[in-house]
């Protein structure tokens, strides 16, 4: 078999911004490190993030901390978080976005000339460092341009199949170049998972191509577990027509800078869904609401900035309710509420989507909106303080990672913890690998073994087309264990992710293996699969609603439930077992500041 | 709201290949990338395409649309005629890899080569301040997803391969006045802007920035002003002469 192989201290799969920073960090550490990536630099979904980057700088507000953030960040996540990296997470945000200056970032700025803060759902205070709407291609541009400064070797166009393990952990990844299908393998005591989401299982959703879940699928083929993958994030809006652009993001930051959300009566129906959860620190009435943007000393923030889960629901309630606008969303409109020019400079990319995709003009008419597939809380299940998974060498960050976020994550707080952990990552790995480099073999079985699976769709004619059978899983998880989930439901698509293995098992593709998404795709449904099992099983397992996950025969939380995790782990006929595990416990110093920030 | 269209999408490789003609549905308000991806699904399942983000913000999609440089995910349908034949071509500055991918390494090289971002300290409280103002021409070049539609009009590369080794191409020139122009940044990088990227060569027919799709003004905000900051610097009377008597540093 054919073959490129190279030697790293440090392999890292995924360049979006957990990728990025892990890479840099490992490198600044010492190691010889490489990135390695399914498209070219640049292009990773960490650059369609809109809003900001959550991080308690006080830059605005002089009463934000790390404590305030870290609080916001819990009760978002209904308090299934790990503790520890929401604690992380909140302490390091503003050093890892100042150190972005250092390397050419250029946010939009206040005043006094320190970084502009701008408010989101569930936060507090402005807290998110931003540009304009574009901050996600702010953050991915200023990491590649410091990856490419520092000359870490970048493997564009490649893609990852499996990882490759002995008895002592991590020993390296066999791949195949994109471009060319040849085969490629990395020999490297430490690998570092930063690969995304899920999202591409789902027929709605944000998520590009790339979000196949393969670092999901990844990790737990190599022995390491899954932890909170029921929770899936539908973000509330989504753009709802035309048909061809179904699901593609609308910022939060429209309702950050004053937009509101109407049902067809024309009422401001988020009102009528405050959780008793979050009923202290909502407005009662529209008046409060709109003085809250200029004065947030004396009043409550608008309904309309509840945690996405709560947002998401209610808008579904709405369209289900028969209120819901022509194409089945509802309106956001900020165009009754702020000016032309404010619009067009604080939503100039929202501005230019609409116009150019919808023909909508957003400063003159309101957008239909609707939930949308958006991120996946649940992910490999790390220790907190460097992200290592429960295979020795192996390590994930960002979205790929769970723990961070519960059972819903807050806007602005993805970005954050892409920076946090991928530091976290990089460092960790790069120390796991002293010592090690040189030391990790690997077999040529294992690598011929994983160049036939590879190769197995082109052994079989007349098999099925990959298209089709990736239709009928996103058709499946968006009917069966989409945003509002029954047991009957779930056990149907546990049964359809069956049949689909076998068809899976059975695909061929056209064509030769240069450059070919036939084929690619082929490769990456598997992955598909296993994500979209771990999902359906958790789900169907905790039965209770909380944060992304709903559903219809358990609608409340439950207090037991609060306190327990599922994990997935692998089961030997390559499906998916899932158990209980007890959350870990918030130390004392940490629990008091439930009380004192009210 | 339905209706079959013409399309001649190119097919080949690096030895070569030619344009394949297709009868393929178009939806009600679809975009050219819809209907690639509906031939991939159902006619070409090896037809090769580059794309992410379906929305105008990664720079993935780029090809030519009637011979036109364009982003195959923001050119909608509704702007040819039902019966106008859609001609989708690879972008023609790079090679071709395979259908409508290119090999755009060309530009990676380029950016690894210019003298990276370096900033005055940061303020005693740990902070930089920059006022909005100052910041906001840079942030219109930060803007660029490099989709490299800029670079596939520029007619000094275009169709002159042996051009691209003395010269960036518009995406570069901007990136290199982002720099210029950036209130942190201490290097000085006019000279290599002349001598190592060829600025000198752009003669400003702002095809670059008719063809951005996020509309930045390469010509007029970046390359224009960078041309009359190096003629500043080499024909300042006291720079020449404190470059003569060597009490200026050369940088």
């Amino acid at each position: 078999m054919e073959l490129e192989k190279h030697s790293y201290d440090v392999v890292v799969v995924g360049a979006g911004g957990a990728g990025l920073r892990a890479a840099i960090e490992a490198h600044e550490s010492g190691a010889r490190t490489a990135v390695v990536c399914k498209s070219l630099l640049g292009k990773a979904h960490t650059v369609m993030a809109e809003g900001g980057i959550a991080a308690a700088m006080a830059n605005l507000y002089p009463e934000d901390n790390w404590r305030v953030h870290f609080r916001d960040t819990m009760r978002g996540g209904k308090m299934l978080n790990h503790w520890r990296m929401a604690q992380l997470h909140a302490q390091e945000a503003p050093d890892r976005v100042r150190e972005l200056e250092d390397w050419g970032a250029l946010f939009d700025r206040t005043p006094d000339g320190l970084i502009s803060q701008r408010d989101f759902g569930g936060h507090r205070y402005a807290r998110l460092a931003h540009v304009g709407d574009r901050t996600g291609l702010e953050l991915i541009r200023t990491l590649q341009q410091r990856t490419v400064a520092l000359g870490i070797d970048v493997y564009m166009e490649c893609t990852v199949t499996r990882l490759l393990t002995n008895d002592d952990g991590i020993t390296g990844a066999f791949g195949y170049w994109r471009e060319s299908g040849r085969f490629i393998a990395w020999q490297a005591p430490s690998v570092v998972l930063a690969t995304g989401g899920i999202g591409k299982s789902y027929k709605v959703t944000s998520n590009s191509w790339e979000y196949t879940g393969d670092g999901h699928s990844l990790a737990l083929q190599a022995g390491a577990t899954l932890v909170n993958m029921e929770f899936v994030q539908f973000h509330p809006t989504g753009m709802v027509w035309p048909p061809s652009v179904r699901g593609i993001l609308v910022t939060e930051s429209v309702r950050g800078d004053g937009g509101i959300l109407k049902n067809s009566a024309g009422n401001r129906f988020m009102f009528d869904y405050i959780p008793d959860f979050f009923r202290k620190e909502t407005a009662e009435t529209e008046a409060e609401a709109d003085r809250w943007y200029d004065d947030k000393k004396n009043n409550r923030r608008p309904p309309e900035l509840l945690p996405r889960d709560e947002v998401a629901r209610a808008i579904n309630s709405e369209v289900k309710a028969g209120r819901g606008t022509p194409h089945g969303g509802v309106f956001l409109d900020i165009a009754s509420r702020r000016s032309a020019d404010y619009i067009r400079k604080r939503l100039p990319s929202m501005y230019h989507q609409f116009k150019e995709l919808a023909e909508v003009d957003i400063t003159a008419e309101a957008m239909e909106v609707g939930p949308t597939c958006h991120y996946v809380m649940g992910g490999v299940e790390v220790e907190p303080d460097t992200e290592a998974a429960r295979v020795p060498g192996l390590f994930a960050a960002g979205e790929v990672a769970g723990g961070m976020h519960g059972s819903n994550r807050l806007g602005g707080n993805s970005l954050s913890d892409l920076l946090v952990f991928g530091r976290r990552a990089g460092a960790a790995a790069a120390e796991h690998a002293q010592g090690r480099a040189g030391r990790v073999d690997l077999p040529d079985e294992a690598l011929a073994d994983a160049g036939r699976a590879a190769l197995a769709p082109f052994d079989r004619e007349g098999g099925e087309n990959p298209y089709t059978v990736q239709h009928d899983l996103q058709q499946t998880m968006h009917d069966l264990v989409g945003i509002i989930r029954t047991a009957p439901e779930m056990e149907q698509a546990l049964e359809r992710i069956e049949e689909l293995k076998a068809r899976v098992a059975n695909l061929s593709v056209e064509g030769h293996r240069q450059y070919n998404p036939g084929w690619h795709l082929a490769l990456d449904l598997p992955h598909m699969l296993i994500v979209s099992e771990c999902i359906a099983r958790a789900a169907l397992e905790r039965e209770e609603s909380r944060g992304g996950h709903t559903r219809d025969d358990f609608p409340g939380p439950v207090e037991e439930w609060g306190r327990t995790n599922l994990i997935c782990t692998p089961t030997p006929d390559g499906g998916v077992a899932v158990r209980r595990q007890p959350l870990p416990q918030m130390p004392p110093e940490l629990a008091e500041i439930f009380e004192e920030v009210s | 709201m339905s209706y079959d269209a013409a399309f001649r999408v190119w097919r080949g490789d690096a030895s070569g290949g030619d344009l394949q003609d297709f009868r393929v549905e178009v939806n009600e308000g679809e975009v050219v990338l819809d209907v690639i991806h509906r031939l991939q699904a159902t006619q070409a399942g090896d037809l090769a395409v580059r794309w992410n983000c379906k929305a105008g913000k990664c720079g993935s999609c780029s090809a030519e649309i009637n011979g036109r440089p364009r982003l195959m995910c923001m050119t909608r349908m509704s702007t040819f005629g039902e019966d106008e034949t859609v001609t989708v071509t690879p972008m023609r500055t790079f090679p071709v890899i395979r259908d409508l991918v290119t090999d755009v390494s060309f530009n990676y090289e380029k950016a690894a080569q210019i003298p990276a971002f370096t900033p005055r300290p940061r303020d005693e409280d740990g902070n930089h301040r920059m006022q909005q103002i100052d910041v906001e021409r840079s942030q219109e070049f930060r803007k660029c997803i490099e989709c490299f539609l800029c670079q596939d009009t520029c007619h000094v590369i275009r169709d002159h391969e042996e051009n691209k080794a003395v010269f960036a191409g518009p995406r570069f020139l901007i990136r290199l006045a982002e720099l210029d122009m950036h209130p942190l940044d201490v290097v000085d990088r006019k000279h290599a802007a002349q001598d190592e990227f060829g600025l000198g060569y752009c003669n400003i027919t702002k095809c670059c920035s008719e063809v951005c799709p996020e509309n930045i003004h390469l010509t007029d905000n970046g390359i224009i002003p960078l041309k009359e900051r190096v003629v500043d610097r080499k024909f300042d009377p006291l720079t020449w002469l404190g470059d003569k008597i060597g009490r200026r540093p050369k940088d």
